[in-house]
């Protein structure tokens, strides 16, 4: 492959910094641009900054349109030398993050604010997967019009039929993260869940029943990238950035998402953050439904494929538990804001490292793995990435 | 194993009709060019004509090697499904109002993935055999049925949804005093519609095969004369609100071209029948069906237009005739837009020269009335929007599909 020859340099003095999550509300009348800006206000009066010395900016919505992050600046009175507008659903704050971190290193921006955000008005959902993509309009909504409820229900068959998956085994993910979201001031869901609960609930697309999906709802969440000098100079807390990893439509041949691109790219997470799965304390995957989180336990290495239903079984995955996931409720518990709900994981771990956590904190979250995933094109996901962060005490 | 589908209940005036939701509108032109082989009942996806890969969803590039050269083509159409769901809960009115609706996901042996309507009797895994429909929208969709044909398999009720079945329907055929009419009510009938309402112009007056058609069990003479507004409004006062199936047989033929000798004459008659008398049917008929396309078994579901093959280009030998076909093509055309609404499908069923006393000088091969009915309601069973009838009618439609310039060439020499 030409790409060996030029190797992936390590990440330099890069800083992420104030994890900023706006409360989300079910409904709102507010627009993503409101949201948006909400999150930097509060970003900027939380680093001592001014908005103008944001110099650079990267935004993910679904909902600004006709405005992309171009017309952002002029709304919002910024004047970025950098500007990124990324479209990558749950994936988005992975890779703003590496694409800030790479700036940052260079020198073409000081401190970049990443912001995702999103309205949620009454008829948001629908308006949105009615143009969500060209082969979902062709060849998969005509069929039944499920929206993402249907594409996971297909993989989700797929998988407990071929691993032996049972209903309990994702049952088990969903009731930990809502015991993860009851310590999370801000979550969506305010109350208990119980296996009970879960399987008893009412069916939406078999096999997903109503806790397996997320509410999708209006907010923002928000993180600066800047250099390590930056961040000292203006006394904020910040986690180092130790790898990136990024794909987009892995396996094409793959006859059903059995897998995400995280398996193309796992071993080169871990070597460049020089860590093996055993370090990492605190794990925030994405989790649009449980089957992809068990997923991305076994892509990333934390059980072989096919092992996710035993992993479940054996581990527990509360913040006091003995494998921290989704400390913050995840998308299941805390909500779906859009685009946010990629940033989501990223701003959590963020907070648990750095050790401001909302939830409850993680007793040793020195280093967090966080991992995106998005953008049901047609029959399955297409964008995957993960990044390894480190407190800088650890 | 399906459910066979019963005879509808008694309509309750007091409730409100179902209204006539539609799945997405919305396609790329790619999907279109695969609808327009859906529209003649053929599974059909892109395959390169480079590389060879054969690619789905619809693409505007190849996959394999980036090449534009992407031409639909029929394919094998075995496969496998390996994952399936039940949708009880959407965003989009028309499946809302249809749930439980089963979808899988197929692997053809091709090596393609498709995420298919699930027919009620496939097991999963299992092998399937995929269909390409036009749903209600006029949009393709693709279908896995059982690999061998399941006790009634097409009653399933994504099935249906995707086809306009005679059976329990109450159907008008326009033309009682023709061959074709006659034969298209026998094959009806035998086709299981609940009701046949024959239309016959100047009923006083005897005509041959009158006793064979009264014959014909559910079949209903009807005064109907398609040159006069008043006739085809009377009918539709009568029974415009219980017909849910037309098939227009009415067809007026005369051979001449423009020089021939009182051919204004004739040809007003030829317009007047072929192509007035359908807008008189479509105008009287057209607007309660569009209003009953969801309305339960009984659902109001196809106009149906037999109509010659030289709608696609001039016979100068049927000139005007010919002309006449075109004009009513064209009104199919704009039929099928202004039906859609209602999700009732238009179809047309082009056919070769029919053996009748005006063609006795046509040499062969023609096409006997009992081929026309055949596939009359083999279009309704499987909602096939474009037929052809007999070996003429399908020559001419391969050649137009080449170069509608060319066959215009070889039809005048």
């Amino acid at each position: 492959m030409i790409a060996s020859g030029n190797p992936r340099r390590a990440y330099r003095d890069v800083a992420v910094a104030v994890p900023v999550s706006l409360p989300y509300v079910r409904y709102s009348i507010e627009s993503a641009h409101w949201w948006i800006a909400g999150a930097l206000k509060e970003l900027t009066e939380r680093a001592g900054i001014r908005p103008t010395d944001i110099d650079g900016l990267s935004v993910s919505s679904f909902t600004l349109a006709p405005d992309t992050a171009v017309g952002l600046t002029q709304h919002l009175g910024l004047t970025p030398r950098w500007l990124d507008n990324i479209p990558m659903g749950g994936a988005s704050a992975v890779v703003a993050l590496r694409r800030a971190a790479r700036a940052v290193e260079a020198g073409d921006a000081s401190i970049v604010a990443c912001v995702g955000g999103d309205a949620n008005q009454v008829d948001s959902f629908r308006k949105l997967l009615s143009s969500f993509s060209r082969f979902a309009q062709d060849a998969s909504y005509p069929y039944g019009y499920g929206g993402p409820n249907g594409s996971f229900a297909l993989l989700t068959d797929h998988y407990m039929r071929t691993y032996g998956a049972t209903r309990e085994d994702f049952g088990r993910i969903c009731v930990a993260q809502r015991d993860n979201a009851l310590t999370y001031p801000q979550a969506i869901m305010k109350k208990k869940l119980t296996l009970e609960d879960y399987m008893t609930a009412r069916p939406i697309a078999d096999p997903i029943h109503l806790f397996d999906c997320v509410m999708p709802c209006a907010g923002a969440e928000a993180f600066l990238v800047t250099s390590v000098d930056v961040a000292k100079d203006l006394g904020l807390p910040y986690a180092t950035l130790l790898s990136t990893i990024e794909r987009h439509n892995a396996f094409p041949d793959d006859p059903i998402q059995m897998r995400g691109g995280w398996a193309m790219d796992v071993d080169e997470l871990y070597a460049m953050a020089g860590a093996k799965p055993a370090d990492i304390d605190v794990l925030e995957t994405y989790d649009d439904y449980p089957v992809i989180v068990m997923m991305q336990f076994e892509d990333l290495g934390f059980c072989g494929k096919g092992e996710g239903p035993d992993f479940v079984r054996s581990h527990d995955l509360t913040n006091g538990g003995s494998f921290p996931q989704n400390t913050s409720g995840g998308q299941l518990s805390a909500g779906q804001a859009g685009a946010a709900g990629g940033y989501l994981g990223m701003v959590e771990a963020l907070r648990q490292v750095t050790r401001q956590s909302l939830s409850r904190q993680v007793e040793r979250a020195g280093t967090a793995l966080v991992s995106g995933f998005g953008m049901i094109n047609y029959d399955r996901g297409l964008c995957s990435g993960a990044a390894i962060l480190a407190g800088s005490g650890a | 194993m399906t459910e066979p589908v019963g005879p509808p209940p008694k309509k309750d005036p007091q409730k409100v009709t179902r209204p006539p939701e539609l799945p997405p509108l919305q396609r790329s032109r790619a999907s279109l060019k695969q609808a327009a082989w859906a529209a003649r009942g053929v599974f059909a996806l892109q395959v390169c004509g480079v590389c060879g890969k054969a690619s789905y969803p619809p693409r505007d590039a190849c996959p394999g090697c980036l090449s534009d050269d992407l031409d639909f083509r029929p394919v094998d159409d075995r496969g496998t499904v390996i994952a399936q769901t039940v949708i009880r809960s959407s965003t989009d009115l028309y499946f809302r109002q249809r749930t439980p609706w089963r979808v899988g996901l197929v692997r053809l042996d091709c090596g393609l993935s498709i995420v298919a309507h699930l027919h009620g009797d496939v097991a999963v895994p299992g092998p399937v055999r995929m269909v390409a429909k036009l749903d209600k929208s006029g949009n393709a969709v693709l279908m896995a049925l059982p690999a061998t044909e399941s006790d009634n398999m097409t009653d399933d009720p994504e099935y249906r949804e995707l086809t306009a079945s005679p059976r329990h329907r109450r159907i008008l055929v326009t033309d009682g005093r023709g061959a074709v009419g006659q034969a298209v009510a026998n094959a009806l009938s035998k086709a299981g519609a609940s009701a046949i309402f024959v239309g016959v112009a100047e009923p006083w007056k005897p005509f041959s095969g009158m006793d064979g058609l009264k014959a014909i069990p559910n079949v209903q003479t009807l005064p109907l004369d398609l040159t006069d507004t008043t006739s085809v409004t009377e009918l539709a006062g009568e029974i415009g609100g219980k017909t849910d199936i037309i098939v227009n047989t009415a067809d007026h033929v005369r051979p001449g071209g423009i020089f021939g000798d009182g051919s204004l004459v004739t040809s007003r008659d030829a317009f007047d029948v072929n192509v007035f008398g359908l807008q008189r049917l479509a105008q009287a008929f057209g607007p309660a069906m569009r209003g009953r396309g969801a309305d339960g078994i009984n659902s109001a579901a196809a106009f149906v237009d037999v109509l010659p093959v030289y709608a696609l280009a001039n016979l100068p030998d049927f000139g005007f005739y010919s002309a006449s076909a075109a004009a009513r093509h064209s009104l199919l055309q704009c039929l099928r837009a202004e039906m859609r609404a209602g999700g009732v499908r238009v179809m047309s069923v082009f056919t070769g020269p029919v053996d009748d006393d005006w063609r006795q000088h046509v040499p062969p091969p023609k096409v006997a009335p009992g081929q026309i009915a055949k596939v009359v309601v083999r279009a309704l069973e499987e909602g096939i929007e474009e037929s052809f009838v007999g070996d003429i009618a399908t020559d001419i439609a391969a050649r137009f599909l080449d170069d509608p310039k060319v066959l215009e060439r070889e039809l005048s020499q």
